[in-house]
């Protein structure tokens, strides 16, 4: 008894001299997914740009709630329709002395189509412009092929390198630090292949100061290794804390949760356009040869069925909201009008029957299992409360490196998927999922359902012509309030809320895109 | 001998095409690469781009014979997530599995062998018995359940060791080595008795089986009978005998240990190859994986190899070239 407590006592004492070491300069955060280069422009993945994002300094950048900011560039207004006219910051150094200007951005641009063996560029972002040129030093013009009112959002995953390591640089040289090069709040220093990346504060940087001297960003991607790692004083901060955890760590007094509704809707897509779809069926368990998903009021029937508050509340322990649309409210281009609908099971029932199902149909629900949050266990509950409505539904989880081949090759009638939209606007949700398939407007990439309704693409495709914002996003909220009110193209499930832990006496605005930057870390007041 | 290596040899060759045929059409069902590694805002432009970079586009023949040229002259592809040629993605992280294989195989070997001596010899006695009852748990106890205990009593509640990760290398023979001071290996002790565990046991009971057997054959009674020292008829007569089966199961032991940490690794967050292959499988890199396995399966065949040559040592009745 004795000997536990002083036990006790002795870890107590020395979680306190690491917290003490921690609150002095050093940081060291508990990453959930692996970097896997260090070069900005080779594989446009998350936890590679969250790294980036310290070392190099973009164009525009974002704030927590995703809504844009200038970085580099201090102003920016659009010259006509097509050309657009950024000031860029004056007196910026890189991290070897070298002055920044307007030629890099043009290099850098440059560069981002010609990566060798890019697995995921981000030439997609570099695709509609037409002509990047410097004005003077301080002065860029960018010409896009057609209006293009996103030209903003689109530059803040584009991450400036010098012009000369821009030209020549290989992405080995990235990765050996040979090249790391940025204007960042963060210099680089180590990188250690699925173990660690080590940074060191860049005193020299023309904005805020970050807090923290030297940061390091351990890659934790097993779950109760992570939530341990904190405990054990070894990191100081985690992200994506598991659900299954929450409860303990909030009774927990060393340590402190933030958390943030993110970007991230999880939904549920139907076959909607095939007359006989594969996994429909009658209750008989003989193919229909009609796709009742075809009908709007069936879908309107699956949405109806939910009880998304329970969803929320059970199985996602709190760290979700309930979904309406396509984005949280907050976000531009949503609708006013689209609430999440209560579960209403006779109104669902009465759809059914209206639209010539009165005794329900057979469905399999496909889901991902290691993709999002908690994702089988959602689809688990959907097929139920399906079930309650009258449609037998079968739940198939698999990994997502079968789930997301399959249902790209059209091979599902009803999955469950999710959307970040990393535009952070709700454009980026409109043209993937509900837009028209058609690889000329580029709409529906992830249109697997292939809804398709000339009126509303009509209202995305006007929308997107338009560059002044407000306009643009009234727009968009009535293609919101057509696609879904009307339609229920798809039907919104929750919106993912993103949680990190930290030892107390630290705080973090919790972030809309879910990135971790040390350089917004610090200490509680 | 010679005979006998050079057939081995040939026998790898088959075994190898194999591997390959095996992992490359069963990852090319599995999944499109392409699915899993653009972003998902790419549009069709995009993805046709990926596809064409990383070789993806030409019919699924056509790829494995590309591989198969470069695997003639020691090419095993670019991995697809890291760009870089598989081979050195893995072999850049081979030390980190390396030194903890090494590390567990050194405490099962160390501990096991004395314990199982004392069992096997004085099965009666209490400790024996606590001996035995000891090994069950760690036969029985699942890896991960084991390891987060670890985790959450020398960590957590106690803070004597690190929770995960790996500590600093120094480099030794070319190679980054973390356990040869202290500070790194602190870091690999958790892993290395997490993944010892279930070799110990196993040592611990196959030696005392081995032992109580032994005692009892004409050998020792007769080394008894003759008056030689309980230490030389143990320690020569008896350990001799019981280590060719020890010596063939801790061949396959330190072959498993290398290849398959994969779960020790994930829970202790060590940078090693298990950690790598199970994020390539999920990521779908087909360079990675298949170059992963021809180089396990390679070193289970030289292992087996080293074991066989091993017995002839030890009992020379074996002879290596009768193995026809």
């Amino acid at each position: 008894m004795t000997s536990s407590r002083s036990l006790r006592a002795l870890a107590g004492a020395a979680l306190l001299s690491l917290s003490l070491a921690a609150a002095a300069q050093d940081l060291t955060i508990g990453l959930a997914t692996p970097v896997t280069s260090l070069d900005p422009h080779f594989h446009n993945l998350t936890p590679n740009n969250n790294v980036a994002d310290h070392v190099f300094d973009k164009l525009v950048t974002k704030d927590a709630k995703e809504q844009l900011r200038p970085q580099l560039a201090e102003s920016w207004k659009t010259v006509d329709e097509v050309t657009w006219e950024f000031k860029l910051r004056k007196g910026v150094k890189w991290h070897d002395g070298a002055e920044f200007t307007a030629t890099d951005v043009v290099e850098t641009i440059k560069r981002i189509p010609n990566v060798p063996n890019s697995p995921a560029s981000f030439a997609t972002y570099t695709r509609p412009l037409a002509d990047v040129t410097a004005v003077d030093k301080h002065t860029l013009r960018i010409k896009t092929l057609r209006p293009h009112p996103l030209l903003p959002n689109d530059l803040v995953a584009i991450r400036i390198v010098p012009a000369r390591i821009a030209a020549a640089a290989k992405t080995e040289e990235f990765n050996s630090g040979k090249t790391m090069i940025g204007t960042g709040p963060y210099k680089f220093k180590e990188y250690v292949a699925g173990d660690r990346v080590v940074l060191e504060r860049n005193d020299a940087y023309w904005g805020a100061k970050p807090h923290w001297k030297t940061v390091r960003m351990r890659m934790i991607a097993n779950a109760p290794g992570r939530v341990a790692a904190l405990l054990a004083g070894d990191v100081q901060m985690i992200e994506s804390v598991p659900t299954a955890d929450l409860e303990r760590l909030k009774k927990e007094p060393k340590v402190v949760l933030t958390s943030a509704v993110s970007n991230r809707l999880i939904y549920l897509h139907m076959d909607s356009d095939r007359t006989v779809s594969p996994f429909v069926a009658g209750k008989d368990g003989k193919p229909l040869d009609n796709n009742p998903f075809k009908d709007p009021r069936v879908r309107k029937a699956v949405s109806l069925a939910l009880d998304r508050d329970a969803i929320v509340s059970r199985i996602m322990e709190g760290q979700a909201e309930p979904a309406g649309q396509l984005l949280p409210e907050f976000f531009p281009g949503t609708s006013k009008r689209l609430l999440p609908p209560k579960q209403d099971l006779a109104a669902a029932r009465k759809l059914l029957a209206d639209a010539g199902y009165p005794n329900g149909f057979a469905v399999t629900l496909h889901s991902p299992n290691n993709r999002y949050i908690n994702d089988e266990k959602v689809a688990q509950a959907v097929a139920q409360f399906l079930n309650r409505a009258g449609i037998e539904t079968k739940l198939e989880a698999m990994p997502s490196s079968v789930f997301f081949s399959r249902a790209g090759k059209l091979e599902f009638s009803f999955f469950l998927a999710g959307w970040g939209a990393e535009t952070g606007e709700t454009s980026s949700p409109l043209r993937a999922l509900i837009g028209s398939f058609n690889a000329q407007t580029g709409m529906g990439q992830a249109n697997r359902g292939r809804f398709s309704d000339a009126g509303v693409d009509a209202l995305i495709l006007t929308a997107m012509t338009n560059i002044d914002d407000t306009k643009r996003n009234l727009m968009l909220a009535a293609a919101s309030d057509k696609a879904l009110g009307e339609l229920q193209a798809i039907v919104p499930v929750h919106y993912e809320v993103s949680s990190w832990g930290l030892v107390r006496g630290l705080a973090y605005t919790g972030r809309a895109d879910q990135y971790t930057y040390a350089f917004e870390v610090r200490p509680a007041k | 001998m010679t005979v006998f290596i050079l057939r081995r040899l040939l026998q790898t060759g088959v075994v190898l095409l194999a591997t390959a045929l095996l992992v490359f059409f069963g990852l090319y069902l599995v999944g499109n690469p392409v699915d899993i590694l653009v972003n998902p805002v790419a549009d069709e432009v995009e993805r046709a781009r990926a596809a064409a970079a990383l070789g993806l586009d030409k019919p699924i023949v056509e790829q494995f014979l590309l591989f198969l040229r470069g695997a003639v002259t020691g090419e095993l592809g670019t991995s697809f997530v890291y760009g870089r040629p598989a081979m050195d993605v893995i072999l850049e992280r081979a030390p980190a599995t390396l030194e903890l294989a090494a590390l567990a195989m050194a405490i099962a070997v160390t501990l096991g062998l004395p314990l199982g001596l004392y069992a096997g010899l004085r099965p009666d006695s209490w400790p024996a018995k606590a001996i035995m009852a000891g090994s069950i748990f760690g036969f029985s106890l699942p890896t991960f359940w084991v390891g987060l205990l670890l985790i959450l009593v020398f960590a957590v509640q106690l803070g004597w060791l690190p929770s995960g990760g790996r500590g600093p290398t120094v480099e030794f023979l070319g190679m980054q080595l973390s356990i040869l001071h202290w500070d790194g290996l602190k870091y690999a002790l958790l892993p290395a008795i997490n993944l010892a565990l279930f070799k110990l046991s196993l040592i611990v009971r196959l030696t005392r089986a081995q032992v109580r057997e032994q005692s009892l054959l004409d050998y020792i009674k007769f080394a008894r009978a003759k008056g030689l020292p309980r230490r030389r008829v143990i320690g020569v007569h008896l350990l001799k005998n019981i280590l060719i089966p020890l010596v063939t199961v801790i061949g396959l032991e330190l072959g498993s240990v290398i290849a398959f940490a994969v779960v020790t690794e994930t829970i202790f967050a060590w940078p090693g190859m298990g950690k790598l292959v199970i994020d390539s499988i999920f990521q779908l890199d087909r360079p990675v994986v298949v170059a992963y396995l021809m180089l396990t399966v390679t070193m289970f065949i030289f292992i087996n190899l080293a074991v066989d040559i091993l017995y002839s040592v030890l009992d020379p009745r074996v002879r290596l070239a009768e193995a026809k």
